[in-house]
């Protein structure tokens, strides 16, 4: 039986303005699991996935490798949980690509020679090691989106979660990218609409809709239920 | 755009390049002030400095013309006074404005042209400037480009949708058009910073800035230190004296 | 307007590269103010955004345009500290990478710009922007901030000796007079279009501040600013004033001692004499506005 590393039990969530998004999502992700996220925008994957290293703040339990996600426990958490955004300008802040990729292991402790190595290492995972020097506004969104798992993958977490990760990469670097992830040992969280990506390294889908999980399983039954495909045709058999 | 060929220069590999910020900055402000305290002797002053200046630039193999070229942007602004000056019947200062406002630009230039701007501004901090103020101009320049482009892409779309009307009407919208954009640009800009601090918080940044460097001041940092800081003020010294 | 390195004459530079060092200072840890660790990113950003935000041309009819200088619209949407930071990393990357405006003339190009500036801009609508008086207290403060930094700036000049004859000096000052209108009127404007977008971008300062007292803070300020323009075009009546005084040959003291050896080829005769008056004035100047608005301060929180 494989250990649970993220646990959601009626977790509930309003915006400021009173709007809610979350009503109750009961979720469980075990450990080297790779889930889609699939649901029509405005569904609250995203502010699902906020809720996972304590960016939002809601009501009920959320629980990320056995640690509950308040505020004494961040530092631990968002060491174990890495977010890569929909926008990867917005993520690789730093002035070069080594810079931001050391940007996790600095803020953790960790002595400068030791962040740079596991940068320089997390760089290598990714194919990047290259353009280290670089900065980032350079590089192509493919580049980018690959350099910010490289910034994830520094802090050695468990799970990886990223926001609709091929937005902005062409079929070449969407398939780049799924080889990357798809040879990467973590539990992943793909909030999704691209439902060859999501068939080619994910066993399980769930279905957002209106704050809530209404489907939980294979990804292709899934997808057949809510007519959630592009192409009419049945779904390609997945890995 | 003009930093893109700024930022390109200064990831050279040159000896310059590899000296410690700190051994640019601190000859760079004893240059400045020479220059700017001249009265003496100034053309013969100008021209020793020129010649340091383009040895400078030299060694560190940046295109010269390019570089002097870059400096001139200051001239135009500098002509006005020195023409002014000169119809005032002080030719001399105007003179001075010219020559000393284009060497301060050369010279300014030549540091940053041979230094990227992350590791000049560590060198700004190990010199006592705030480091809050040194983090909020790196992050100025990572975004630079990014949101003048979004504004060019704006200004491209606004001049797309133009359509022809009555010319007082025009000048009234257009005012109107130009500040909706300016104030999209201004929403945006702040989404964007919500974003970059969001990612921040889930890297494990807690608030707490960190040196942004590490810098080591070796021994031939300290020499050339000395000797550059030394070399405007000794030339200004020797030339006031054949003077 | 940036002033470029070689402009000034030594006391001015000096002085206020010395009095930037206090006054900026003072505004970081200000801003740093309150632990909200979103502050770095959002004024790196939001200057870029300023840097940007230039290129964007407002047409002023025949043939020209104008652009934002920003230092009231930061202050408005950030609050002055935080815009003062801004804007004193927006004249660093100025100088450094774009070379537009002096190293050695940060210090004066902050003082005019970061700090009077936003300071000026800041006032009106921290007095009367909480009432009806708003758009108009808006519009007033984008015209002083940049009216008080081009003002300072030019005097600045002035005092270093640069040469402005009459009709020049009138035609510069007509031009930074229409330069400040037009920046009260896109900071007015693009607050407008901001509102419509989002209400809390543009702060809210508290109603009901006292009328008289604020127009009599305001007349102050644009006194000393005038007053500094004229002592500046006018060296020789604060000349006078210094030697009755005794103020220009103490201060003339103090300036000779550590160049004993170097007199003769850095003080001229005449020529420091008039920079010091020029000096002693503004220090009077600044001094006097010290004490009427710490003395308006206090009345305020009694």
């Amino acid at each position: 039986m494989k250990r649970p590393v993220i646990e959601t039990r009626d977790l509930r969530f309003r915006y400021g303005d009173g709007a809610p998004a979350l009503n109750g999502v009961n979720f469980r992700l075990d450990e080297g699991e790779c889930v889609a996220l699939l649901g029509p925008n405005g569904s609250g994957k995203t502010t699902f996935v906020l809720h996972l290293n304590g960016l939002l703040e809601g009501q009920g339990s959320v629980e990320v490798c056995g640690l509950s996600v308040e505020r004494r426990n961040l530092p631990a958490i968002r060491r174990k949980i890495g977010l890569v955004f929909q926008d990867s300008e917005s993520q690789l802040f730093m002035p070069t690509v080594l810079e931001d990729v050391a940007f996790g292991p600095i803020n953790r402790g960790l002595g400068r020679p030791e962040a740079l190595e596991r940068a320089m290492a997390a760089l290598k995972t990714v194919g990047m090691e290259g353009s280290a020097a670089r900065a980032p506004y350079h590089l192509s969104a493919g580049e980018q989106k690959k350099v910010a798992i490289a910034g994830i993958l520094a802090t050695d977490p468990e799970i990886l979660a990223l926001d609709e990760p091929t937005t902005f990469l062409d079929p070449p670097g969407q398939r780049a990218l799924a080889e990357l992830l798809g040879a990467l040992p973590q539990a992943k969280i793909l909030v999704t609409h691209n439902i060859p990506f999501a068939l080619a390294l994910c066993r399980r889908a769930v279905f957002f809709q209106e704050g809530v999980i209404v489907a939980d399983g294979p990804v292709d039954e899934v997808v057949a239920r809510f007519g959630w495909d592009f192409a009419t045709a049945a779904p390609q058999p997945r890995r | 755009m003009h930093h893109i060929v700024l930022d390109r220069w200064s990831r050279g590999a040159s000896p310059l390049h590899r000296l410690d910020p700190r051994a640019k900055i601190v000859p760079l402000l004893a240059l400045l002030a020479a220059l700017a305290t001249a009265r003496h002797a100034l053309p013969e002053f100008s021209a020793a400095v020129f010649a340091m200046l383009c040895a400078a630039l030299l060694a560190a193999r940046i295109p010269l013309f390019a570089a002097l070229a870059r400096a001139a942007l200051v001239l135009p602004f500098a002509a006005v006074f020195a023409a002014v000056c000169w119809l005032s019947g002080d030719p001399a200062r105007g003179l001075a404005l010219a020559l000393k406002s284009y060497l301060s630009a050369l010279a300014v230039l030549t540091v940053v042209a041979t230094t990227p701007l992350p590791v000049l501004l560590r060198g700004l901090e190990l010199l006592r400037v705030p480091l809050f103020l040194l983090t909020v101009a790196q992050f100025l320049y990572r975004y630079l480009f990014v949101i003048s482009e979004e504004a060019q892409h704006m200004r491209k779309a606004a001049a797309a949708r133009g359509t022809p009307m009555r010319p007082l009407e025009s000048l009234g919208a257009r005012f109107r058009a130009a500040a909706g954009a300016l104030a999209v640009l201004f929403a945006r800009s702040y989404g964007r910073a919500q974003d970059v601090h969001r990612a921040m918080l889930a890297r494990g940044f807690t608030g707490r800035l960190h040196p942004l460097f590490d810098l080591r001041f070796r021994p031939a940092d300290a020499a050339f230190t000395a000797l550059a800081s030394l070399a405007p003020v000794a030339a200004r010294l020797a030339i006031e004296r054949i003077r | 307007m940036h002033i470029p390195d070689g402009f000034l004459s030594t006391p001015v530079w000096v002085t206020l590269d010395a009095a930037a060092v206090p006054a900026v200072g003072y505004m970081v840890r200000r801003a740093q103010r309150g632990f909200d660790d979103a502050k770095v990113p959002l004024l790196g950003v939001m200057g870029a955004f300023v840097f940007a935000a230039q290129m964007i041309n407002f047409p002023v009819g025949i043939g020209t345009t104008a652009h934002l200088l920003g230092g009231a619209l930061l202050a408005y949407t950030l609050g002055p500290a935080a815009a003062s930071v801004t804007m004193a990393s927006i004249l660093a990357i100025q100088a450094l990478v774009f070379q537009d405006g002096g190293i050695l003339a940060l210090g004066p190009n902050m003082i005019n710009m970061a700090v009077a500036g936003v300071l000026a801009g800041y006032l009106p609508f921290y007095l009367w922007g909480g009432g009806r008086w708003r758009r108009a207290s808006i519009f007033a403060g984008g015209v002083l901030s940049a009216l008080v930094s081009a003002v300072l700036a030019l005097a600045e000049l002035l005092i270093s000796g640069v040469r402005m004859p009459l009709p020049i000096l009138a035609v510069s000052l007509s031009l930074f007079l229409v330069a400040a209108v037009l920046e009260g009127a896109i900071t007015v404007a693009v607050i407008g279009a901001l509102e419509k977008i989002q209400p809390n971008f543009v702060r809210e300062p508290r109603q009901g501040r006292p009328f008289a007292l604020g127009a009599l803070a305001l007349a102050g300020l644009l006194l000393a600013a005038v007053g500094v323009l004229v002592a500046a075009a006018a060296p020789d009546g604060i000349q006078k004033l210094g030697i009755q005084t005794g103020i220009a040959s103490r201060a003339q003291a103090l300036f000779s001692t550590p160049f004993t050896g170097y007199q003769a080829a850095f003080l001229a005769a005449g020529w420091q004499r008039k920079t010091l008056g020029g000096l002693a004035g503004l220090a009077l100047v600044y001094g006097a506005c010290l004490i009427f608005g710490r003395a308006v301060a206090r009345k305020r929180s009694a």
